[in-house]
């Protein structure tokens, strides 16, 4: 390990070892402020290129990413967390073709906390989320590959003595080719790490690309197939205890007492028992015994300062809230011309409301945090995050210790979709903090199924009200939405960073940015807190997780109201864009031409389809499902999906996370919701929050159209078209229209 | 005193019988490619062989596990037809985060064991395990892949 870092290109920087204390302390005075309200991903620009010039501060910096060793292998610290989007397969990907580099050479672990790594946002930012990832970084990475290769052509020309421009590089090695000599990476890697970056290194034509736009495959699939990737939950450090907690029946109160804390600590294996914030843990020499042992614990839970969740909340008090302040004069979010004269004037206005319940990202992986403090005063930190920086800085206030002495090891996620964000009482890591300093020794704490499901940061609750007024020929003359409630944005963030006036993009977008043009249209933000005690999430697609559904859903009882076909209205509603056109016209030639039905298909089965379109994280999507009935329940055979990210890396990627994106948006739409009981989370594993599974995983059929348009993001988009696909199949279907997810809780009534 | 037989090796555990067999495995044997997902059997997260047959081990006491052979993902490789299934698994790129493949390969195993040419009921049947990235599709691949080669 020695010789391989001394002979490193960026021999400074050992894993997991602070490269620069004094930048990390420099972040503390900064203050987390700064850092929340740069990395909020709803207010980033919806799409990022990568143009020329753009602000590439930290693309010179190859000893912070970059360590090629005597074999060649080449060891990348990534910005971005894996989670199974990819993300490290990407950046590889990227650096591969600029640097001329084996893809397959890449050894890919997540940076560490500190400002090197925030690529995003003009160099300020760094968060793994919004579908951001690769399009923040894309100018970032083929800017620091092709560094990285003049370092190693300028130390081959030195020790060949011959010109730079002599040379030239083939996959992993320098060559000459006058004299046929070659000198592989890992052998000029120590010397090229000595040498000063040069300044604008010579970027390759993308018209010459080898890797970037090929379907190449992932780097983790093996370890991923054979057990082998170690994610937090996984991780053991020497000497560690191991906890379970025990919340709050209902969130807000305190654990005044535990009461037979004697007996507790009587049991196998217990070393100690604590109260937490909000929580009882049990320390053990086992995480089943700890999990065992708080099981068992009797606590007497108490107002003891805050609020806490009132014994009648529940879902329905919620949306009774919600609906509540429908009406209210809200926030104006987007606005054309003059909707309520439009509206005075209409032949024929149709009203509708949609709702949408709270979810659960429902991650495989349960979280969890590993703390340990060392000799020296500092802290390591394993936890599943999403934003080592914002975890650094959430860690060193719970430990009472400045930033620079926290370590944050970041494992590969088992699953996140939003989850590892920080949420205040939903993150594991205060408690694994509070719990090492107590005990004077490592504590891995992991949170039960029951008790994840119970804490998470959920997807908000939301309820819209929509108006249109069509004029005697079924033409819309005006559109009017109201999106009502609280999104993450407003909760984590704070009111005063939603601008003026107001908009909490994290439950207006899908109600806003869509691109059908109206002569009068006016979109409002109504507010609307939720409790305390309901933790509110970043959800793989956030606010365009519900609010596609509500208004592509809207669209379609438009279009049945003017007696259009909903394909061709959105044609219509897109006549002033090529690009929406295209990817309509590519979904439905995907799809065998659109065909809205019903109709019976070969095994004799009633059909009818529906379609949809999202414009998510700069990217655009348009969906077609085909659905039939069965025993009251909707049956999705089939899913078509066109997506247009303007610029590919690799379509296999994009591919797949489509089909996982349409997994999740399906699973949305048919069965998930966080139900609440006397103040209680009631759904609370597997058993009774349903999430999908094959028995209803239709098939995805996916194209990617690449328009050339500015970089979006490929990771949610294919979420949110998929609930009002379905939902408008079934309408075509049964006559039936469905305005409040999860479609579970509505009985069809067959075709 | 509990003799546990896992992936060739006979263990000597000191252990309450009722500790769950995916608690053994992954505390006591430092066996933690087998993964906690629910702790009531409804994932299969934490799949393993007993006996050959798919067990989710979060649910089975380690006593109940004791004189029967149990083959954890740490083995696939060795498993005369887990090692196809890998390769099929690598091939169609099924996983994504990665954290129930585990346990999805280790059931294709055991399905793949009894039935080398399972249909479609046959792969609904065997294949209950629950993977939040959506991966069925990717995983039926897989599961026609391993069987082509078997």
């Amino acid at each position: 390990m020695g010789a391989l870092l001394a002979a490193a290109l960026s021999g400074a920087m050992p894993p997991g070892r602070p490269v620069n204390m004094s930048r990390r302390g420099m972040f503390a005075a900064a203050g987390a402020g700064l850092f929340l309200g740069l990395a909020i991903p709803g207010r980033a620009p919806r799409a990022q290129g990568s143009p020329p010039g753009a602000a590439l501060r930290h693309a010179g910096k190859v000893a912070a990413y970059l360590r090629i060793a005597p074999d060649g292998k080449v060891h990348l610290q990534n910005p971005f967390a894996e989670g199974g989007q990819g993300i490290d397969s990407a950046v590889a990907q990227i650096i591969a073709e600029e640097l001329d580099a084996p893809p397959a050479d890449f050894v890919v672990t997540c940076a560490p906390a500190g400002e090197d790594y925030r690529v995003m946002q003009g160099g300020n930012a760094r968060f793994t989320g919004g579908s951001f990832s690769v399009r923040s970084s894309f100018a970032h990475f083929r800017t620091l590959g092709a560094t990285a290769r003049a370092m190693l052509i300028e130390a081959a020309a030195q020790r060949l003595a011959v010109p730079a421009a002599a040379l030239a590089t083939e996959p992993g090695r320098v060559v000459h080719a006058e004299s046929g000599r070659a000198l592989p990476y890992g052998e000029l890697a120590m010397a090229a790490a000595a040498l000063t970056p040069p300044d604008n290194p010579p970027l390759r034509d993308p018209a010459t690309f080898r890797l970037i736009g090929r379907p190449l495959p992932r780097l983790d699939v093996r370890a991923k197939s054979t057990g082998k990737v170690t994610y937090a939950i996984d991780v053991k450090v020497d000497g560690m205890l191991l906890a379970a907690v025990l919340h709050a029946p209902r969130a807000g109160a305190q654990p005044a007492a535990v009461t037979n804390e004697a007996a507790l600590r009587a049991m196998p294996g217990v070393h100690s028992v604590h109260r937490l914030p909000g929580a009882v843990a049990v320390v053990a020499d086992s995480w089943w015994r700890a999990k065992t042992a708080v099981g068992q614990a009797q606590v007497a839970w108490q107002a003891l300062q805050g609020p806490v969740m009132g014994e009648d909340f529940t879902g329905e008090a919620m949306l009774g809230r919600l609906k509540a302040a429908a009406g209210s004069h809200g926030g104006t979010a987007e606005e054309a011309g003059d909707v309520q004269v439009a509206l005075a004037g209409a032949a024929r206005v149709i009203e509708a409301e949609y709702d949408a319940p709270y979810l659960a990202h429902a991650q495989m992986e349960p979280p969890s945090a590993t703390a340990r403090f060392d000799a020296d005063g500092s802290l390591d930190v394993w936890v599943p995050n999403q934003a080592p920086d914002f975890f650094q800085a959430s860690a060193a206030r719970v430990a009472g210790i400045e930033p620079a002495k926290v370590r944050i090891h970041s494992p590969p996620l088992g699953g996140f979709f939003g989850r590892h964000f920080a949420y205040g009482a939903a993150n594991v890591h205060p408690q694994a903090i509070l719990l090492a300093k107590a005990v004077s020794r490592p504590v891995k704490v992991i949170w039960s199924r029951e008790e994840e499901f119970a804490r998470d940061a959920y997807r908000p609750m939301a309820f819209a009200t929509f108006r249109a007024g069509l004029d005697a020929a079924g033409e819309i003359v005006a559109f009017q939405a109201a999106g009502h409630g609280e999104g993450p944005i407003t909760r984590h963030f704070g009111t005063a960073r939603l601008g003026n006036p107001p908009i909490d993009g994290s439950i207006m977008e899908g109600l806003t940015g869509k691109p059908y043009r109206f002569a009068a249209k006016r979109v409002e933000f109504v507010p609307v807190p939720h409790p305390a005690g309901v933790n509110l999430g970043f959800w793989r697609s956030v606010g365009h997780s519900m609010n596609d559904f509500f208004f592509e859903s809207f669209l379609d009882e438009i279009a049945a109201a003017a007696g259009k076909d909903p394909f061709a209205l959105r044609m219509a509603l897109l006549a002033q864009s090529d690009r929406h056109r295209t990817l309509l016209n590519a979904v439905a030639d995907l799809s065998g031409g659109w065909r809205r039905g019903p109709y019976d298909a070969p095994d004799g089965t009633r059909r009818a389809r529906g379609v949809a379109m999202a414009s998510p994280f700069g990217s655009e999507v348009a969906t077609i499902a085909e659905v039939s009935v069965s025993e009251g329940e909707v049956m999705v055979h089939d899913l078509w999906i066109a997506i247009d990210p303007g610029q590919v890396v690799n379509p296999r990627t994009i591919e797949e996370q489509v089909q996982s994106a349409a997994a999740i948006g399906l699973s949305s739409a048919l069965f998930e919701e966080i139900r609440f009981e006397r103040g209680e989370v009631a759904t609370r594993n597997f058993d009774t929050y349903r999430v999908l599974r094959r028995d209803r995983m239709p098939r995805v059929h996916v194209r990617v159209v690449e328009s050339g348009a500015p970089m979006g993001g490929v990771g949610e988009p294919g979420t949110p078209g998929v609930p009002p696909a379905v939902a408008n199949a079934v309408f075509a279907l049964t006559g039936q229209r469905l305005r409040s997810m999860p479609f579970g809780r509505t009985r069809l009534s067959g075709a | 005193m509990i003799e546990l037989n896992v992936n060739g090796t006979v263990h000597r555990l000191e252990v309450e019988g009722d500790t769950p067999l995916l608690w053994v495995l992954r505390e006591q044997l430092g066996l933690t490619g087998t993964k906690y997902g629910c702790g009531v059997a409804q994932c299969g997260a934490c799949t393993v062989l007993v006996d050959g047959q798919a067990t989710r081990s979060c649910s089975l006491p380690v006593e109940a596990a004791a004189g029967q052979p149990v083959i954890t993902i740490e083995a696939i490789e060795t498993h005369p037809v887990g090692r196809h299934v890998v390769e099929a698994w690598v091939a169609a790129q099924a996983p994504q985060c990665g954290y129930c493949q585990s346990g999805q390969v280790m059931a294709a195993t055991a399905l793949l064991a009894a039935t080398p040419k399972p249909g479609p009921d046959d792969i609904q049947a065997a294949m209950t395990n629950i993977c939040r990235c959506g991966t069925y599709n990717a995983v039926a691949q897989a599961i026609a892949i391993a069987g082509e080669r078997l």
